[in-house]
């Protein structure tokens, strides 16, 4: 079975020549980071022995707390210490408006309407706040594994969009991290039950965490883990159960107002009820308010029926994507469970009745996502030359463009496979039109207002023309992290406009370079060095894997003077980078790209032939 | 930059045929997979790595469109010169549309119906139905091969388009349905 050669030591390199990757879980509640180790992928502990750090970071005056001693300074602390950012990231401030919970700290709006979180030091986004979970995590990899990371697979649930996505990725960036992928959590979880069980396959991966919820139906097949379909909800998790909880306690408290620390308090007394709740049929809480104590008692009953409506709407998600995947319920040959969520029993109970069958648990559901992160991970670090394994993912919401009459038009559905492009024809709609507003949104609704929006860009230098003679081609193209980028094309002319989609509440380039640049680990020196050590890796990558292809192919698919041709180019950039220009090395790469941008398609197509070897032409023309 | 001009038949080496083996297509797309998808360029330079996105997003653009029945007819009718894809107003014989427009009355009804679950489940599979005799219409006229035999096989498609599009409402009714 070539799912289980992965594993085999015999296989890896030397262990000098391993490169370290490591998969790390960004979670709500709580994140973590995994490596493979000899064969094995197992998430990395502190010097304490925890696994788990909570996802907490409290700034003082004298620097930046993260995990369990932020966590432990939260109610007294309150708005210098930032819990669940994660439900923060890529939205902006009116969305915040619309989630429980997060009232208590003190936003302050900035230009684009992205919200910054008012502390002790400072306004903090949401996504510089992510990075310090994200630096503390590298830290402990760099520690156990003693050596520099190549980069890491970061995981983001099945059901963000692409502003949740590009903050993710923002924050990594922040935090010195090199994405190898942002990888959908529950296929991270089904790759980690995949490998152990050599699994093949319908499987659906029950995703509840603390702030969001995920269902994937995927397909196993030979060491291919292909996404079917995904749906959710990604603010809807563990949290609201405590919140529910919390304002129950609130009724019996006789419903007055709270301050911030005590709302915070009864949501935390409301989660340690909730984790009882999974031992013990009933738990008995004193609370103290106003100056005095109560008790209370909660009984498991009382519990599942303030969670029950919520607890539906997972299962009604998970009806849909199993239409969506065009699957039926008794092909599904097992469930897997992830999420620290989903050990609340009224969530095991439900989903195994909807499915027919008892759901997995095996794998500790709070570590699964980074296991499986680890693994792929360390195939992505090119440790596993031989590896069969491939994650296929799809687009978890639909996008498409602002329409006429505010409405939104699809151009490429839900559950479509990534990468993805797909171009959609527009035309001017009044006479002498010469611009034209590109809205670009997300999600399922018919109208604009109730999608989520994206960017917005303006395609200027159209020609005057009559009402719709003008012929503008608007093209998404969605990469293998789910991140879109746009482009459009007037066509008689050919004025071209293109965009790297960069979210409305998100962060441009410039504002992260200038992160980069005020945080004290660089100073100004090193971002130099910094940006040459890039250019140089970049140049040493397209030569080498341009000199291994002219081995392999050179003398197939090559004529003398092309070879001799791009052997001079190599010659060029080979003494460029090793000079000390970084904008040089920039400009050498480009050249060099263009130049031998036909030995690489010429190469893929090959490869195409090579794959369908076997698929003869006969076969082709055999029933036409 | 990518230069593929062999069909979607062609890339993925399948006959070109309506009666698809969905099965082999689902075989090749992952043998292609394996070879283009961009994660198996990762540590190679980012010409590797854009090359292949372009790459896979044809593969996957060649399979999600031979997958569905209606797209697939539309493909074949393309490769016959027939453009039903972009077609804004279409002409169809009375009798089809009246059929629609009971079809879609029963739709509206289900809302305030007392039994909605059982209503959606007979109409779809009415649907179903119809849209499985287009189907078997579309495939012996094509197999015709002559310019009337496929232009008659494109009002298939025209009517397929509408049951397709009955077929999708329905679904959005049983997500409101299920969201009461």
């Amino acid at each position: 079975m070539a799912l289980l050669q992965i594993a085999e030591p015999g296989q890896s390199p030397e262990p000098h020549k391993r490169k370290l990757a490591v998969g790390i879980d960004l979670g709500t509640t709580n994140s973590l980071v995994a490596a493979v180790r000899s064969g094995e992928s197992t998430t990395l502990s502190d010097e304490g022995g925890s696994h788990l750090l909570p996802s907490v970071v409290r700034y003082t005056e004298q620097g930046v707390v993260v995990g369990q001693a932020a966590l432990a300074k939260a109610s007294v602390d309150p708005f210098n210490t930032i819990v669940s950012v994660k439900r923060l990231m890529g939205r902006g401030i009116t969305d915040l408006k619309g989630l429980q919970g997060e009232a208590v700290y003190r936003f302050s709006e900035r230009e684009g309407g992205m919200p910054y979180l008012q502390t002790v030091a400072g306004d903090k986004s949401p996504v510089e706040i992510s990075a310090e979970i994200l630096k503390t995590l590298k830290a402990r990899a760099r520690a156990t594994l003693e050596g520099e990371l190549e980069g890491a697979v970061i995981t983001v649930p099945a059901y963000f969009d692409d502003a949740q996505r590009q903050a993710t990725k923002d924050a990594a960036q922040l935090a010195g991290i090199k994405v190898l992928r942002l990888l959908n959590e529950p296929t991270a979880a089904a790759v980690a039950y995949g490998l152990d069980q050599a699994a093949e396959g319908v499987i659906a991966v029950y995703d509840l965490g603390g702030g969001t919820f995920d269902i994937s139906i995927l397909r196993l097949n030979k060491g291919v883990f292909e996404v079917l379909a995904t749906g959710g909800d990604s603010a809807l998790g563990g949290d609201d159960f405590d919140l529910a909880l919390a304002g129950w306690f609130l009724d019996q408290l006789g419903g007055k107002e709270v301050v911030a620390g005590e709302s915070r308090y009864l949501t935390e007394k409301a989660r340690w009820v909730k984790e009882q709740l999974t031992d013990h049929e009933s738990v008995t809480v004193d609370l103290d308010h106003a100056g005095q104590r109560i008790s209370l008692d909660v009984s498991r009953e009382l519990f599942d029926s303030l969670v029950d409506s919520l607890i539906s709407k997972t299962i009604r998600a998970c009806r849909r994507s199993l239409r969506d995947a065009g699957v039926e319920l008794d092909e599904v040959q097992d469930v897997v469970m992830v999420g620290g969520s989903t050990r609340v029993p009224a969530v095991r109970a439900r989903v195994e009745q909807f499915f027919q069958r008892a759901p997995r648990i095996d794998i500790d559901p709070d570590r699964v996502v980074a296991v499986g992160a680890a693994i792929q991970a360390d195939v992505l670090a090119g440790n596993k030359p031989d590896s069969e394994m491939l994650l296929l993912d799809v687009l978890p919401l639909s996008l498409g463009l602002e329409t006429m009459g505010g409405l939104a038009e699809k151009v490429i559905h839900r559950n479509s496979s990534i990468p993805v492009a797909r171009a959609q024809e527009f035309t001017t709609y009044q006479d002498g039109q010469t611009a034209m507003m590109i809205h670009v949104v997300q999600g399922e609704r018919e109208l604009v207002s109730d999608c989520r929006s994206l960017a917005q860009f303006v395609l200027r230098g159209i020609p005057p023309m009559a009402a719709g003679a003008a012929k503008i081609r608007v093209t998404f193209q969605v990469d293998a992290d789910g991140l879109l980028g746009v482009s459009a094309k007037e066509l008689s002319t050919g004025v071209e406009s293109e965009i790297q989609v960069k979210p409305s509440y998100g962060l441009d380039d410039n504002e992260i370079a200038d992160m980069l640049k005020a945080s004290y680990s660089f100073a100004e020196e090193d971002m130099v060095l910094r940006n040459l050590r890039e250019q140089q890796v970049e140049a040493d990558r397209l030569l080498s894997s341009l000199e291994q292809a002219m081995q392999a192919d050179g003398q197939a698919l090559l004529t003398a003077e092309e070879l001799d041709h791009l052997r001079e180019q190599m010659a060029i950039l080979q003494t460029l980078r090793d000079g000390s220009d970084a904008g040089l090395i920039e400009q050498g790469v480009k050249v060099l790209s263009q130049a031998s941008d036909f030995f690489a398609a010429r190469r893929m197509d090959q490869s195409i032939k090579n794959a369908l070897k076997g698929h003869s032409i006969d076969e082709i023309e055999g029933n036409s | 930059m990518m230069d593929i001009t062999q069909n979607y038949f062609e890339f993925l080496a399948l006959p070109v045929t309506y009666q698809l083996d969905l099965q082999a297509l689902s075989e090749r797309s992952r043998e292609l997979q394996k070879t283009l998808h961009p994660d198996r360029f990762s540590h190679l330079s980012d010409r590797e790595r854009r090359l292949s996105v372009q790459y896979t997003a044809y593969l996957n653009e060649a399979v999600a469109t031979l997958k569905n029945p209606l797209s697939r007819a539309q493909y074949l009718l393309k490769l016959e010169g027939i453009d039903t894809f972009s077609e804004s107003q279409v002409q169809l014989d009375p009798m089809f549309l009246m059929q629609q427009m009971e079809l879609r009355e029963s739709l509206e009804d289900i809302a305030s119906a007392s039994d909605p679950d059982a209503d959606i489940e007979r109409l779809r599979q009415t649907v179903e139905q119809e849209m499985k005799s287009l189907r078997e219409q579309f495939d012996s006229y094509y197999q015709q091969s002559t310019p009337s035999a496929h232009e008659a096989a494109a009002v298939c498609v025209r009517k397929m388009q509408f049951i397709d599009k009955l077929g999708r409402e329905i679904e959005v009714l049983e997500d409101q349905l299920f969201d009461e």
